[in-house]
């Protein structure tokens, strides 16, 4: 109960991601193979950042760390004022309220109609009516331009507006650290950027973190600073700014 | 009320995934409603031949129930000497005694000649033997010699009997080849060890089974005086009677016979066999439907994960579709089985009814059938990997 409460404060005080001399390795005895080769990353409050980089460069994984989704081996990673290094699963769990994700492949819950997939991520937050959370949702649902969508399932949606689908449902849980894997390459070339300019905005408003892997070249130009990544290493981590 | 409804209400997961496919659900409520109905009618028999075993032992006029130490239920009666009934008169408690022949005995059903066992009762007719008040009136006309009383619960393969008396059509039939008049009606009831019942004076029982010796009786009721003891004076009786009789209350002898067919015989055993039969494959039914839900529902739940939702909840989500399908089979099974009940009622007779003990003691079967089956498929969700989502 302390602990959790103390990482409410953390949230709260948020500053940054800080990521030192983070490594990561799969496997085990000769099969052990590193992906992560001492990263160095800090994101300040507030900024968009892109991370470019060719498949197997270590960019997922790079993700999964910082959204807190595994556990750190080697470095140390702090994210919104959390040390990651040893981290419980709890401590993990409740800091992923915190982050949002938004996945390649949308991971909408079949079942469920839009506007409810989006207020699952509005259910996070504590303290809020029933009728709040979905007035969240619906919102959410707006600023994407779904509102007359929210009663379809995801079936019915096509692939650029189940992307978008999870983009609401992302920020929708007010999260302090967005995490986005390749979440344009369903959308075409202005509902793509629509996307981004969201992203951003909420950026700048809401002091919300954003790291977005991406090939896209339509959105580069909005980024604050764009890493590449190879063979698990980051160049350009602190100078490449647009 | 309905604010703080409103207010704590969330997003029905449970019921959304399951409904999220109706043939599948329906599978499942069918699934479940089998085992339901098949446990429904295996306890339905096992407690209707306990209940029916002891129709006519809950009927008696007695406190206290005299046996042969060799029998073993009311189909395997022995006798003993009509004189240790007699010897209880000397016990002051003891307001009076009726002997009582009982056997199995052919009965000639009248209109199609065949013939079928069937339970034969002698008693004199100026004793009172059933509780019934109407029946010493009935017991009167016993006094001519080839009288009997029919039991108008019998299985329909004795004869129309009751059809026939109640024409005001003289009954006229033959019990173990001897000519018989049927002088009334009795209700009884069948039971799995007959299936039908006569009653008849101590005369004509002897006339009917010549063999048995006229100073052996099969049972010997006793009735007490107001305010005695059945206990006590069974365990008087029991210590002052020599060995070739046993004194029983009308409890004791009641029980007597349900721990014959409970222990004795295989019955009681096949029929909660077969209710856990049921049980086991409704088990196997949900456990295979909430483990392929589970399974398809992986990546969405894993998702649930990431966003920061607590494996506990999920726990929640996959218990709470357990108790559904609980729910929703047990209906069914449970309007099922009191057609069931009806229809074997009317065709043989038989007392099996729907109490609660039953109605409740199957829904928790079914419920825990449903959770332990969701605890099961539970283990899958741990392999939910939030981060092989990305």
């Amino acid at each position: 109960m302390v602990k959790a409460k103390k990482l409410k404060n953390n949230v709260k005080n948020l500053k940054t991601v800080s990521i030192n001399n983070l490594s990561h390795f799969y496997g085990k005895n000769e099969n052990k193979k590193q992906v992560l080769n001492e990263v160095n990353l800090n994101i300040d409050k507030g900024e968009l950042v892109l991370l470019k980089g060719p498949s197997g460069c270590g960019k997922t994984t790079l993700l999964t760390l910082i959204g807190a989704l595994r556990t750190c081996q080697s470095g140390d990673l702090t994210v919104l004022n959390n040390q990651l290094n040893g981290a419980s699963r709890k401590t993990r769990q409740i800091l992923r309220r915190s982050i949002g994700m938004i996945f390649q492949g949308h991971n909408l819950l079949r079942c469920l109609t839009a506007e409810q997939n989006v207020q699952m991520g509005a259910d996070l937050i504590k303290g809020l009516t029933y009728l709040q959370r979905r007035e969240i949702a619906r919102n959410w649902l707006s600023a994407v331009g779904l509102e007359e969508h929210h009663k379809k399932l995801p079936n019915d949606l096509s692939g650029g507006q189940k992307q978008r689908v999870a983009i609401a449902r992302a920020l929708s849980a007010n999260p302090k650290l967005l995490l986005a894997d390749e979440p344009t390459s369903a959308l075409d070339s202005v509902t793509g950027r629509e996307i981004v300019t969201l992203l951003r905005k909420l950026a700048k408003e809401q002091n919300c973190s954003v790291l977005m892997v991406t090939h896209d070249p339509r959105i580069t130009d909005m980024a604050d600073r764009i890493l590449n990544m190879e063979d698990g290493k980051i160049y350009g981590a602190h100078s490449e700014l647009i | 009320m309905s604010f703080s409804f409103i207010k704590f209400r969330k997003i029905p997961l449970a019921w959304l995934l399951l409904t999220r496919q109706p043939l599948r659900l329906a599978v499942a409520i069918a699934g479940i409603s089998f085992a339901g109905i098949l446990m429904f009618m295996q306890l339905g028999f096992r407690d209707g031949l306990f209940d029916t075993s002891v129709t006519i032992h809950k009927l008696l006029d007695a406190d206290l129930v005299l046996i042969s130490p060799r029998s073993k239920s009311s189909i395997s009666m022995s006798g003993f000497p009509k004189r240790r009934l007699i010897q209880t008169l000397a016990v002051e408690d003891v307001e009076k005694t009726a002997p009582v022949n009982l056997n199995y005995l052919l009965w000639r059903n009248p209109e199609n000649l065949k013939t079928r066992s069937i339970l034969a009762l002698g008693f004199n007719p100026s004793d009172s033997l059933l509780l019934d008040e109407g029946f010493s009136k009935k017991a009167y006309k016993l006094r001519n010699p080839s009288r009997v009383l029919f039991d108008k619960l019998s299985r329909p393969e004795f004869g129309p009997i009751e059809e026939w008396f109640l024409s005001e059509k003289k009954v006229e039939t033959e019990v173990a080849g001897k000519r018989v008049i049927v002088e009334g009606l009795v209700e009884l009831g069948p039971s799995f060890g007959a299936d039908g019942n006569l009653i008849t004076s101590r005369e004509t029982f002897l006339r009917l089974f010549p063999a048995n010796p006229p100073g052996s009786i099969e049972i010997g009721l006793v009735k007490l005086k107001k305010g005695s003891d059945p206990e006590v004076i069974s365990r008087i009786l029991n210590n002052s009677l020599p060995n070739d009789v046993r004194v029983l209350t009308k409890n004791q002898f009641i029980e007597f016979e349900k721990n014959y067919w409970k222990n004795s015989t295989a019955i009681g055993f096949i029929f909660s066999l077969g209710a856990l039969m049921g049980f086991v494959v409704g088990c196997v039914v949900v456990y295979q439907i909430l483990y392929s839900d589970v399974t398809d529902h992986l990546p969405e739940y894993a998702t649930l994960l990431a966003m920061g939702y607590r494996l506990k909840s999920l726990f929640f989500v996959v218990a709470r579709e357990g108790f559904l399908l609980a729910l929703f089979g047990y209906l069914p099974a449970y309007f099922s089985g009191q057609i069931l009940y009806s229809v074997i009622r009317s065709s043989t007779k038989l007392p099996i009814i729907m109490d609660a003990d039953k109605t409740i003691l199957i829904f928790v079967l079914v419920l825990v059938m449903c959770m332990g089956s969701a605890a099961v498929a539970m283990r899958k969700l741990v392999d939910a990997d939030p981060a092989e989502i990305f």
